[in-house]
């Protein structure tokens, strides 16, 4: 994998001093307290990505190296802040009992709907190119999570994960699906072809997984934030499916989606069921931490909506396209569409 | 709770072979083969698998989130 462009002063300075080799990073430290926006997103999905394959000419060493570390952890402590900040965790509910209601409650801008009725096939590819920072490690910054529960939290937390991995069959394996559908498309399956297209929200977006997933304090949110992430899935990727189908794309994409109906059908249950309710049991002070992981993945993707409604200059004065303005009228009228 | 170092039995867990979900499918653990309301057989491919209750999933047997959609009252119970 190449190292990204930069995208301000401390990715300046961090890619410059891998670029010539440096093991002195106290120049990168320097300027990281006053980093921001996507300078900061790109510098911590950049330090994140030494936990995951590492980048071409950088050294494997710098995973672990002490001033690098401190680095992720100024601009992880920032990133936890804004979205401590940001979201709202509801007070006295029970996260195994009052999840789906809570999520029934939520409302966002969806991109699964406007790739239903209506994008073009140059959107969808847009689409397509940065949903691959995340896509092409589905389920990795999960994995982090697995050792740092209890037994029978563990053991649900693998029977998830298995099902991710293909169960066995790295033909199934979610990220290989996701590679071969946009193999497909003439779309390359490397992340560093798209790493530079990717706007803030969307590596704010992985940024919090890999945190929530790397941090053993923040295991809750990770589990909370998976418990969201597949309950809103199985019904817009329905919609994915069909609206890849509209445009006529490749059956390898449409497969893709047509797995994720099924599998996050049955995983949205187990993450909530099995896995969050053995992790209460274990710690029942991760209650606000799974509320609060699930919440930050329902914000975060409402950003993401909104930025690629925006940069697609698709909006209305609402934000949203026109076409999600309205409520939905496909459905039957006693139907509330959650997608 | 006060726990004595070497003294306490590793925990056995409860781990069903199906479970209800309240308002949602029915999760089987397992190898199975499902009949669907039109009489084909289905093989079950995960190691857990989710059985549409609500009768209006599009991929029958298996759940696809529809019950979601639907008013509360017509969700099963």
């Amino acid at each position: 994998m190449q190292v990204p462009q930069p995208r301000g002063p401390l990715t300046e300075e961090l890619f410059s001093a891998f670029r010539l080799g440096s093991d002195d990073f106290y120049p990168v430290l320097a300027v990281a307290p006053t980093a921001a926006g996507e300078d900061a997103a790109l510098a911590l999905w950049t330090l994140h990505q030494l936990h995951y394959t590492g980048f071409d000419g950088v050294a494997d060493e710098l995973e672990w190296d002490p001033q690098l570390i401190r680095v992720r952890g100024l601009l992880e402590r920032d990133l936890e802040a804004r979205l401590r900040r940001r979201v709202d965790v509801p007070p006295g509910r029970s996260f195994t009992e009052d999840f789906f209601d809570w999520l029934d409650e939520q409302d966002g801008p969806s991109l699964a709907r406007f790739v239903h009725r209506d994008a073009t096939v140059e959107q969808v590819h847009d689409l397509l190119r940065v949903r691959s920072v995340y896509h092409l490690k589905e389920a990795d910054p999960t994995a982090w999570v697995v050792p740092r529960v209890g037994t029978a939290a563990k053991a649900a937390l693998m029977e998830l994960q298995y099902d991710e991995y293909g169960d066995g069959d790295p033909n199934r394996l979610h990220h290989h699906l996701w590679a071969r559908g946009i193999t497909a498309c003439g779309i390359e399956p490397s992340v560093d072809a798209h790493i530079d297209l990717a706007p803030l929200e969307i590596l704010e977006q992985n940024n919090a997984l890999s945190m929530f997933g790397l941090q053993r304090r923040l295991r809750g949110a990770a589990i909370g934030h998976l418990a969201a992430f597949e309950a809103t899935s199985s019904l817009p990727s329905r919609r994915m499916a069909q609206g890849l189908e509209r445009l006529e794309m490749p059956q390898e994409l449409v497969d893709y989606y047509a797995e994720h109906v099924e599998a996050d059908a049955v995983h949205e249950q187990l993450a909530v069921r099995t896995i969050a309710a053995a992790l209460l049991a274990e710690d029942p002070a991760l209650e606000g931490d799974l509320w609060f992981g699930a919440a930050a993945c329902l914000e975060l993707e409402n950003r993401t909506a909104l930025a690629m409604f925006e940069r697609w200059d698709v909006t209305s004065g609402s934000g949203v396209p026109d076409s999600l303005a309205a409520p939905a009228v496909e459905l039957a009228p006693e139907h509330k569409d959650v997608a | 709770m006060s726990i004595v170092r070497g003294s306490s039995e590793p925990e056995t867990f409860e781990h069903e072979d199906a479970i209800v979900c309240p308002g949602g499918p029915l999760l089987l653990r397992g190898h199975h083969l499902v009949e669907d309301p039109d009489g084909n057989r289905h093989e079950t491919s995960r190691p857990v698998s989710a059985v549409c209750r609500c009768d209006r999933s599009q991929s029958m047997p298996w759940c696809d989130g529809t019950h979601k959609v639907l008013p509360p009252k017509l969700r099963p119970a």
